[in-house]
């Protein structure tokens, strides 16, 4: 499912990413783990395509499609979500009218018809239950003066709407509350599936009570420097990075 | 010094030039070396103008003559400028009343059926005691054609105006409103749009007088530029001696889309009055590149998710038109100038 071989990347001159290697099989759920500075946000944002950030060497596929030949709606069109850390704000464009854009512009972009706005606003309906939103805040201005909390559902019922097939769940645990975090961590348990693969990148172990992982892996400086079972989550947790950061330097 | 004296007289050095300080961005003298001739009169159809289905009444201008005259300043109406001659010039000058405790509603167009006019509209409008006027302002000209649009806006006491101008620009174009505001609450809403590609230039000038106590006066202006376009707002709010309690806000914000655009911006206070409450805000930038590729992230295009953050911003000042149709027709012009069907 993902592949990733050998992958550096910079920002501006700066190397950030120093042969990254990774693969996440169809089904499999992947947690990385590492310190502030390893390259976590870094790896989610070279493979979803943001701007500024250099590939040097390497390569990350996605299914077969080299994803780092797509324009980051390219990527998104192939199945490939990032759930942001920070969700943006975007006034004056609703939720609903934000989810509807992007499913028509993905669906468009796979050569399907686009979504009918009953069925659409059916699915919404749905969807926005199951996580516990409040319909009428769909109909208000994406994420404008959300708690850290309903931006995070937000993203999960954005993720249940457009239905990818890889996940990026960028520190998803930050800010929430140990309700939110329930919340969020079920919405993205619905979504687990055989065909589905998973990245969990977190700082702590915590969000991996709620989202087990199949394996783990330990980003430091760049590189994946160790992997494991869940177990790696817990002694991490146990010990900190410092081993892992010496090893290294 | 203004292009009406120079469509009578011929005389170009009557034309307001950058040494006017009030003209500086929009410099007619410069630009015209020469005045096409006045336009023909016009026999033939006049197509429906773009408020037609709403209004009950209307008043039309074609070719600076007016041709359908409503006795009426109450309701809902449609005013009417039409150019349909190439290369001609015409001036046009037109005066409402409404009179105390009516309402209006002003559908003004400025339709360019025509190219490389030169044109000029001058408008009287007297809102009288506790009258209430809601005039939208759209303005579709040529690329290459000249029109300045005044307004001189007289208010009574308790009177209510509000004003919103949608523009796409024009070679040249100076759309601009003086207010005459008697505090004595009345209020004030003067509202604006411009989204300008090409060479397009627009002007939004405004000038608030507040003369007496307990006045408001809200404004907000949002502009787009690319390419190699020009947005020009200049408002002004006087808040004369004695014109205490005044409430005066003035809110101008615009996003350059290319490196070639240009704003010139000049947002001017003047209070000679103690106890007001008076601020203005001015932001000019390009659009949030972190919205912009949340948007893409989720499969948007990148050309789509600028025109729908782009509607989204100029979106505040339609959501501020109260007349629902009006406002539903402010929306589709400002998606389709966009080229977004959001």
């Amino acid at each position: 499912m993902l592949k990733i071989q050998n992958l550096h990347a910079r920002v501006e001159e700066k190397p950030i990413l120093k042969g990254v290697q990774l693969a996440v099989p169809a089904g499999e759920v992947h947690a990385i783990m590492g310190p502030n500075g390893a390259g976590k946000s870094t790896l989610s944002y070279v493979l979803s395509g943001r701007g500024g950030y250099e590939v040097t060497e390497g390569s990350a596929s996605l299914n077969g499609d080299d994803l780092l030949a797509l324009e980051p709606n390219e990527r998104a069109a192939k199945g490939l979500f990032l759930s942001f850390q920070y969700p943006l704000e975007i006034p004056g464009v609703p939720a609903l009218t934000f989810i509807r854009t992007a499913l028509n512009a993905q669906r468009r972009a796979r050569g399907e018809d686009e979504i009918a706005a009953p069925a659409f606003l059916k699915l919404a309906k749905e969807k926005a239950a199951a996580l516990k939103i409040d319909f009428e805040m769909l109909k208000r201005g994406l994420n404008v003066g959300f708690s850290g909390g309903e931006k995070k559902r937000m993203e999960i019922l954005q993720m249940a709407m457009l239905s990818p097939k890889f996940l990026i769940l960028d520190e998803t645990d930050s800010g929430l509350d140990i309700d939110a975090l329930k919340i969020v961590s079920e919405g993205v348990n619905a979504l687990r599936s055989p065909e589905r693969g998973m990245l969990v990148i977190t700082h702590y172990q915590r969000l991996l009570d709620y989202i087990k992982p199949d394996k783990v892996h330990v980003l430091a400086a760049g590189r994946i420097v160790a992997s494991g079972g869940p177990e790696l989550a817990l002694q991490l947790e146990a010990e900190g990075y410092d081993r892992y950061v010496g090893a290294a330097a | 010094m203004t292009l009406s004296t120079a469509l009578k007289t011929g005389d170009l050095t009557a034309l307001p030039s950058r040494r006017d300080e009030d003209w500086r961005w929009t410099d007619l003298r410069g630009l015209l070396r020469a005045l096409p001739p006045a336009a023909p009169a016009h026999d033939g159809e006049v197509p429906a103008g773009p408020f037609a289905d709403l209004a009950s009444a209307e008043t039309v201008f074609v070719n600076g003559r007016r041709v359908v005259e409503t006795e009426v300043a109450s309701g809902v109406i449609a005013l009417r400028f039409v150019a349909l001659a190439d290369q001609a010039s015409q001036g046009a000058s037109h005066a409402l009343v409404v009179k105390p405790g009516e309402t209006l509603v002003l559908l003004e167009s400025h339709e360019g059926r025509a190219g490389g006019y030169v044109t000029d509209v001058a408008l009287d409008i007297a809102v009288g005691e506790g009258a209430s006027v809601e005039r939208i302002v759209l303005v579709e000209d040529d690329a290459e054609a000249v029109n300045v649009v005044t307004a001189e806006v007289d208010l009574a006491p308790g009177a209510q105006y509000a004003q919103t101008i949608l523009t796409s620009g024009a070679r040249r174009q100076r759309i601009e409103t003086r207010v005459n505001h008697p505090g004595a609450h009345a209020e004030v809403r003067l509202d604006g749009a411009y989204l300008l590609d090409a060479q397009r230039h627009a002007d939004l000038t405004t000038v608030v007088t507040h003369a007496g106590v307990e006045g408001v006066t809200s404004q907000l202006t949002k502009g787009m530029v690319t390419d190699q376009a020009r947005g020009v707002f200049q408002g002004r709010i006087v808040v004369s001696p004695g014109a205490d309690q005044t409430d005066a806000r003035m809110g101008h914000h615009a996003l350059i889309l290319s490196d070639k655009a240009e704003i010139d911006a000049k947002p001017e206070l003047l209070i000679f009055a103690d106890d007001v409450s008076c601020a203005h805000g001015n932001t000019i930038g390009a659009l949030d590149e972190d919205a912009l590729f949340y948007a893409e992230q989720r499969g948007i295009p990148q050309a789509e998710a600028k025109a729908m953050l782009t509607v989204a911003f100029v979106g505040e000042v339609v959501d501020r038109i109260a007349h629902e149709g009006a406002r539903e027709i402010a929306a589709a012009w400002v998606a389709r100038k966009l080229g977004s069907a959001v």
